[in-house]
């Protein structure tokens, strides 16, 4: 029987020919990605489970990568960067991306591929619920609660559960001003916050091939917003291209066969879609942006590992070109690579930089994960009160972005910027 | 542990893990005991203020009530381990729902903290916050005590042989993997 490209990933890294849905089995990593956030209680784990003088089972396979809390007077935040600093010298990890050093890089979800730490047909486990965003680079990649982590780093193995697979496939050429967000948000909405849970995610078609491999991650990023395990587009030219000017390392192209079982199959015809956005409090709560253009806006807010990443900026840039905005508009680069492309790249000659301050939005910030979860009281563009903001990131439950009164709208980058200039929610394509 | 005697708290469906401990406490580190503490006082403090009873009293510690009962997608969101290290640390030993979301079911599974349940009856609807009832892991069956109602709940499947055993390490170690 064949296999899609989730099991055949799952089999070569168990060590058996094949694997089906429902089987438990151990398979090996090849990366372990922590952060801040999770990594002093993953390191915790590993020491109590392991003995204070073990070591990781391959330090090219542990990439740490603060980025959520780096920002903020909070000492304690402070102290668990100071806590992965202590671990990354006694174990000698060659990949630590240092806060207030050079090698400080933002996002880990971004920052990991950038980095070359992403290659089609690996496994990749990491303490944070949107690591299924490497799933864009063809390889089998989720979040792990810390206990699991920990495992993984003595051992280098983790027992899970082989997911069925759900496909989704698009055909047709996307509409002007209709990205990679509308089509993630299109599905969630369609198949509900719990209607993956536990599967793989797979995304294909003449339109995702047609995408470049960021917004490729846009989507698969948020497979665990429908409770997926893992969100997965095979490999093709564009990504052994970007892999390889990463990444000197060799790697395995998996497509799924002709006769791969499916849970489901799902055709979209990509011509007939929309602007959405998903309205509180859910992700799966999705309306036309025209439907809801009455909803007035507080803020705005483009950035995050679903919506800062450079192509995210130059969508915001080619609607703000010219225009100024009504609401205030928070610029959160991902990785500094996007924050260095801020003043590089150009739409109609002006950098993205120069664009964003002449339409008036916020002086932008050091990359990280900042509002998008909220976080420490005094992160940049924290909704505090009762805020509405409209937001490129993923989610939008209650007290998501800060208090517990505010609300978050997700939607893309053009969406976001479009409602920037108009204070309402406002669809790209009526501006 | 084969039997749970206390009251219950009610949830709703899809409580997510900002929900369930928001990330303003993530600076919290689960494996400092005293921290692991202050985890289990913020446990549920996320929930919407339509909630008029707070999982965790203001200024305690631990909760009174030691099983929550969810909807569907019951921990859906983030894999911080914080949510079911949060609930553990508060005093709740199990959570029974319509169903989870996987990460949050995982993180239960692996930590031991609490045990995660699924039942197929809407019993966040029967069950008032408060009422008292007997859980039995032996049968699977959760009982009110007021009125001596018993529900079915679903048996565990794969991962009972883990849980059995204590956790993944201690799963791991049984079957000779470290």
């Amino acid at each position: 029987m064949g296999m899609t490209i989730t099991e055949k990933i799952l089999a070569k890294a168990s060590g058996k020919p094949h694997c089906s849905p429902g089987d438990n089995i151990w398979v090996s990593a090849d990366i372990l990605m922590t952060h801040d956030v999770c990594g002093p209680g993953t390191i915790g784990v590993f020491q109590r489970e392991f003995g204070k003088t073990a070591k990781v089972w391959n330090k090219e396979g542990v990439v740490i990568i603060p980025d959520h809390y780096i920002f903020t007077a909070d000492e304690k935040c402070h102290r668990n960067v100071d806590a992965l600093r202590a671990f990354v010298k006694e174990q000698g990890l060659p990949f630590f991306y240092d806060p207030g050093t050079p090698s400080y890089a933002g996002v880990c979800h971004v920052a990991l591929p950038e980095n070359g730490h992403c290659r089609p047909g690996e496994v990749l486990f990491g303490t944070d619920s949107h690591t299924c965003t490497h799933g864009a680079l063809g390889e089998f990649a989720t979040g792990i609660g810390n206990t699991d982590a920990g495992f993984v780093m003595g051992t280098g193995k983790l027992l899970i559960k082989v997911p069925a697979s759900m496909k989704f496939e698009f055909n047709g050429k996307l509409p002007k001003f209709v990205t990679a967000k509308d089509i993630i948000l299109r599905v969630i909405g369609d198949i509900g916050v719990d209607g993956a849970t536990y599967c793989a995610m797979e995304f294909s078609g003449q339109t995702i091939s047609d995408l470049d491999i960021e917004e490729r991650m846009t989507i698969c990023n948020m497979a665990i917003e429908a409770g997926g395990k893992n969100g997965i587009i095979a490999a093709d030219e564009k990504t052994v291209k970007y892999v390889k000017e990463r990444s000197s390392k060799p790697f395995t192209c998996f497509s799924s066969d002709e006769d791969a079982k499916y849970l489901s199959v799902r055709k979209y015809d990509a011509s007939k879609l929309e602007p959405v956005v998903a309205m509180p409090f859910s992700p799966d709560n999705v309306k036309t942006a025209r439907s809801m253009k009455t909803f007035k806006l507080d803020r705005s807010y483009i950035g995050s590992c679903t919506g800062g990443k450079i192509i995210d900026f130059i969508m915001a840039a080619e609607m703000l070109y010219g225009k100024k905005v009504k609401i205030p508009t928070f610029i959160v680069p991902a990785t500094v690579t996007v924050e260095k492309a801020l003043k590089t790249e150009k739409v109609n000659g002006k950098s993205l930089l120069q664009i964003f301050e002449e339409a008036g939005c916020e002086k932008p910030a050091p990359p990280s994960c900042a509002a998008c979860l909220g976080g420490p009281i005094d992160t940049y563009g924290r909704s505090n009160t009762n805020e509405i903001c409209i937001s490129t990131t993923n989610r939008n439950f209650p007290g998501r972005m800060g208090s517990k009164d505010s609300q978050t709208i997700l939607a893309s980058p053009y969406t976001a910027a479009a409602s920037a200039v108009t204070g309402y929610i406002t669809d790209p394509r009526d501006i | 542990m084969d039997k749970i005697i206390g009251k219950v708290f009610i949830t709703g469906d899809n409580i997510d893990t900002d929900q369930i401990i928001p990330a303003q406490y993530l600076n919290l580190v689960p494996t400092i005991p005293e921290e692991y503490k202050k985890l289990g006082s913020y446990a549920l403090c996320g929930l919407p203020d339509e909630y008029k009873t707070r999982y965790v009293a203001e200024g305690k510690m631990e909760t009174d009530y030691a099983i929550v009962i969810g909807g569907r997608n019951f921990g859906c969101g983030s894999s911080r381990e914080h949510a079911p290290v949060s609930l553990g640390a508060s005093g709740c030993k199990t959570v029974i729902a319509n169903s989870f979301a996987r990460i949050f079911f995982r993180n239960c599974i692996a930590t031991g903290e609490v045990y995660p349940v699924e039942t197929s009856e809407e019993l966040n609807k029967s069950l008032k916050t408060g009422d008292e009832v007997e859980i039995s892991f032996e049968n699977m069956t959760l009982k009110e005590l007021k009125t001596g109602k018993i529900h079915q709940l679903k048996n565990l499947g794969d991962v009972k042989s883990v849980i059995e055993a204590g956790g993944i390490f201690n799963y791991a170690r049984k079957n000779k993997m470290i």
